[in-house]
């Protein structure tokens, strides 16, 4: 069994107790150690602008042409904090039950406490940063609900609460920039970890502009590499989204924990054609507001404004009547997923619900009209200042459906269909976020912490930060304190050297293959491969059958693969080539963790194990457990298991109803 | 949706790096559905130009959504091209018509230097941000969130500039290079702000002279930016940056 160094005592002093008795690092040694980010989301900047204020030698690194490009930067409705400012029940028990009921009981209770005791601290640094929350009249923060929870813990910018706090640890950063605490290198990809003695020590990176590769040492390495969704090829992820720092780091000695928990979102645009390369996200704050429905008639052709009232089937509704439109995300994309297959799907595709918003339309029109006392309001003027209400609350997100569609979703539903989103799977880390490699860190949507088989919305902005401004500037001191002894090592060490000869043997051989198909064409049949097999349902058959197709998938890859240009210049096939080879290897991991675990739980739902109802059936006498993946050489992982204790929480079968 | 394919004509900037002196090189495309966005018809042409052996077109995008500010276009003579408030990942080939012939080049500005093809060096704008565009505050180190009430008028217009995704393209528009939009809706953002007043004349005028120092060209307020800006920044944001410069330039000892 894998030990979580999770401290002694009772829930809820654990942090502090932590906190009390962790060794530091005085600041003098604080400017000798070297800090290795990968990473500038918003585990990553929020981490290095507090570890560069801490006074730490940080270098961080990103793949995009500056910092405040992450991924993060795209998320939309919000960020959980446990403040309770609309006095409706909230407390920091309250939001880690929620977590960890959400998380369908496979996330560790300690971990899961400490985010919901930080997430109070993340509101107060962000808006001390100049983050632009949303507020009301009386200069106060605004809340709204997200699924999985009954009160309103959620704050948010418009549609763009990850861009507006990403850009808030951005600037963090850029002053530790500024302040010569912070050395940032843009367009700079990990390529490799460099282990000396056991320990992380420093990373190969090759500069994207001109192909040239690099070393560099630090007395320990952050990855805070964000998530890997697109291994399924379509996303909502950005297209740069890979797995690879975590997949190199997983190859030299850090397991890979729980990489099958991945989180299909119920809300996005549906797929248009074969050209599809994203998938866009209609996001979750929609369903505040939004009813979804599909017709009771099967294949019902006409337009969604044509069907009444009482052919309409509020599906989620109907049988969440407790949640509603609220459930959990797992719970709503499977619901989708139901009616689509049973033939109830609207669109041309057939593969798409209805995300109605003529209701909350007419309901703030009507709020409007008390408000400013028209009593006698034609039912024209009231559609018309809802509409202003709504345009307010989610404008940026409507405008973004309509020039993907063509479509005006004020005026006809949005049609929508669930997507990868998210991945709840990541690195293994024990309570201080260290991996199985000691010095070797993984913050953010990288490591597989918090959110167990599910997350809620709103909820990996609070993980992200909290794990980079609140977390790891206590613990990773714990380790440092013990560091203090080591000089730097001179990038000529012979782990250096060893490291970018592998690093430059692979591209090598990548560019001399010299075959007929595109990275593209590859990444796309794994991702159907994926999204068949080892998606919204999986089953064992299945699982077996993704494997074989990815083992003879990778021989294609290695045989066939044409990338074009050279080695040393811009070369983003190049870039892409080396993603997709090590996407091809985490798909039959994914695979393969998902066939280990013959229960439903969360995201994950194993058609072999469900209720009579079609519910997710967990199976915890046998599984529960963290599965934590050692790698042992091509197409072969051993499986250690972290045991989860819950002491709190009794775990139950989770309902909506 | 209705949709139907086109044929098009393609002349696209081709520049194998920074000392290369580059040309305009021309494609036909066929056979494009009207549902595709822009990029994703780029997708198309540089796999087929992959299978013909030839050098696919690098340009920049990462969200595909409108948001990280990382696409960079210029299509027929507009940053960002034809739709109003919109990044060129948004672009959608409902924009065209069958026949067209579409021109895309790189943003074109000194402080903007082409990397190769139509990416270009934007790290000016990072390097105007380190000039002062934060608010000093250590982790740990802020009160209660709700302990500072902001009004909502000024809240929801420090979150109007706030929404710059630093993309360039007003810069690119302009015909004298001036990024005054882009440090005027960072000025602005935080000079809205309560929290943001210690350090308001300070950072106005640091920002402003590191701008200059890029290489950025002076604004002489022909407006082409706020028409071009994918996000809406309005050239009010500079009126406020004009005002809080001269408070800082007559306060300064
Ligand atoms: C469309 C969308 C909407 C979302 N909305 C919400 C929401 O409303 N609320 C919420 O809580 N969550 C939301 N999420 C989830 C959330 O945005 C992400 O989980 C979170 O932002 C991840 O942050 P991160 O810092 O871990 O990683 P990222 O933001 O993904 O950052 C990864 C960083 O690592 C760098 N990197 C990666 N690999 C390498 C390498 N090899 N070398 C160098 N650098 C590398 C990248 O350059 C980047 O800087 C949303 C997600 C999506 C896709
Ligand atoms: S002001 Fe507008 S055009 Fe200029 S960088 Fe910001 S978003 Fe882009
Ligand atoms: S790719 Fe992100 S804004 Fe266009």
């Amino acid at each position: 069994m894998l030990d979580a160094k999770i401290p002694s005592g009772p829930l809820d002093q654990k942090w502090t107790d932590y906190k009390g008795h962790c060794k530091l690092v005085n600041p003098a040694n604080k400017r000798k150690l070297e800090v290795i980010i990968v990473g500038t989301g918003l585990a990553g900047a929020s981490a290095a602008a507090a570890l560069g204020e801490l006074g730490y030698k940080v270098k961080a690194f990103c793949f995009q042409d500056s910092p405040r490009r992450a991924h993060s930067i795209a998320a939309q409705g919000g960020i959980n904090a446990a403040k309770n400012y609309q006095n409706d029940g909230d407390s920091v028990f309250r939001l880690f039950y929620d977590t960890i009921k959400g998380g369908d009981y496979r996330a560790r209770e300690a971990n899961v406490h400490r985010l919901a005791e930080v997430s109070a601290n993340i509101i107060d640094q962000c808006v001390a940063q100049g983050v632009p929350f949303a507020r009301e009249y009386g200069g106060l923060l605004s809340n709204r609900s997200f699924g999985g929870t009954q009160v309103q813990r959620t704050f948010y910018a418009a549609g763009q609460t990850g861009q507006q706090l990403l850009i808030g640890a951005y600037q963090a950063l850029e002053r530790q920039v500024a302040l010569g605490n912070v050395d940032m290198y843009n367009r700079h990809e990990m390529l490799e970890v460099v282990v000396i003695d056991g320990k992380a020590r420093g990373i190969i990176t090759r500069d994207l502009i001109t192909g040239k590769l690099e070393r560099h040492f630090g007395h320990c390495v952050l990855l805070c590499s964000g998530g890997y969704g697109n291994v399924f090829y379509l996303s909502t992820n950005a297209m740069g989204s890979n797995v690879t720092a975590a997949w190199k780091a997983h190859k030299a000695g850090a397991y890979f924990g729980n990489p099958c928990f991945t989180q299909i979102h119920p809300t996005c645009i549906p797929v248009s054609g074969d050209h599809q390369s994203k998938l866009t996200l209609m996001s979750e704050s929609l369903r505040n507001d939004g009813r979804i429905w599909v017709p009771k008639k099967q294949g019902d052709n006409r337009r969604p404004n044509e069907i009444p009232e009482e052919e309409r089937d509020y599906y989620l509704e109907r049988r969440y009547p407790a949640f509603g439109n609220l459930v959990p995300r797992d719970v709503a994309s499977r619901a989708a997923k139901e009616r689509c297959d049973a033939g109830y799907g609207v669109g041309s595709s057939k593969q798409a619900v209805y995300l109605d918003y003529a209701a909350a339309i007419e309901r703030y029109g009507k709020g409007e009209a008390n408000k400013r006392g028209l009593d006698h309001a034609s039912k024209e003027e009231i559609i018309a200042m809802g509409k202003d209400v709504v345009k307010e609350k989610y404008g940026n997100l409507f405008d973004m459906y309509e020039k993907i569609t063509g479509e005006n979703p004020y005026e006809v539903p949005m049609r929508i269909y669930p997507a990868v989103h998210y991945t709840m799977g990541g690195l293994w880390v024990d309570y201080e976020l260290m991996t199985t490699v000691p010095g070797l860190y993984a913050l953010g949507e990288a490591n597989f912490s918090d959110h167990g088989a599910n997350r809620l919305g709103a909820s990996a902005l609070m993980q992200g930060l909290a794990d980079g401004y609140f977390v790891i500037p206590y613990t990773l001191g714990n380790y440092l304190a013990d560091e203090i002894r080591t000089s730097a090592i001179p990038t000529s060490h012979a782990a250096f050297e060893a490291a970018e000869k592998s690093v430059k043997d692979r591209i090598e051989k990548l560019m001399s293959i010299k075959g007929a198909q595109t990275v593209e064409s590859f990444h796309k049949r794994l991702g159907k491969i994926m999204w068949d097999k080892c998606g919204m349902a999986r089953n064992s058959q299945g699982l077996q059958e993704a494997i074989t197709e990815i083992q003879a998938l990778k021989k294609e890859f290695w045989s066939d693969l044409r990338i074009p240009g050279e080695i040393n210049e811009m070369n983003f096939e190049l870039d892409k080539a080396g993603r997709v080879a090590d996407f091809i290897e985490l798909g039959e991991l994914m695979c393969k963790d998902a066939l280990d675990r013959a229960e439903s739980c969360g995201g994950h739902f194993r058609e072999e194990s469900q209720t009579e109802e079609g519910e997710a059936l967990r199976h915890d006498d046998r599984f529960m457990y963290v599965s934590a993946w050692e790698y042992k050489g091509d197409h072969n992982w051993e499986l250690h298991k972290e045991s989860l204790d819950y002491e709190v929480v009794k775990p139950s079968q989770r309902s909506y109803k | 949706m209705e949709h139907n394919t086109m044929n098009l004509t393609l002349k696209v900037w081709r520049q194998k790096n920074a000392n290369d002196r580059g040309n305009f090189e021309t494609y036909q495309v066929s056979d494009i559905s009207s549902e595709m966005s822009f990029l994703e018809m780029f997708d198309v042409l540089n796999e087929r130009l992959i299978r013909e052996g030839k050098d696919p077109i690098a340009f920049d995008h990462d969200c595909r959504e409108g948001i990280c500010g990382m696409c960079s276009m210029y299509i027929d003579g507009k940053p960002h091209g034809p739709w109003t408030q919109n990044t060129t990942c948004q672009l959608h080939m409902r924009a065209f018509k069958d026949g067209d012939t579409i021109v895309v080049e790189p943003w074109r500005a000194k402080a903007f230097p082409v990397v190769k093809d139509l990416v270009v060096d934007r790290t000016s704008f990072d390097r105007i941000i380190q000039a002062g565009g934060y608010i000093s505050v250590n982790t740990g180190n802020a009160v209660d969130a709700n302990a500072l009430p902001v009004e909502k008028e000024k809240a929801d217009a420090a979150f109007a500039a706030a929404a710059c995704i630093g993309c360039g393209a007003c810069v690119a528009a302009c015909k004298n290079s001036s990024a005054l939009l882009f440090v005027s809706a960072k000025v602005a953002h935080l000079a809205l702000l309560p929290q943001g007043d210690p350090e308001r004349k300070t950072r106005v005028v640091n920002m402003v002279a590191q701008m200059d120092k890029e290489g950025f060209g002076s604004c002489t307020a022909t407006g082409a930016c706020e028409a071009t800006c994918p996000k809406g920044i309005t050239i009010e944001n500079i009126a406020r940056l004009n005002k809080e410069y001269m408070v800082a330039s007559l306060t300064s000892k």
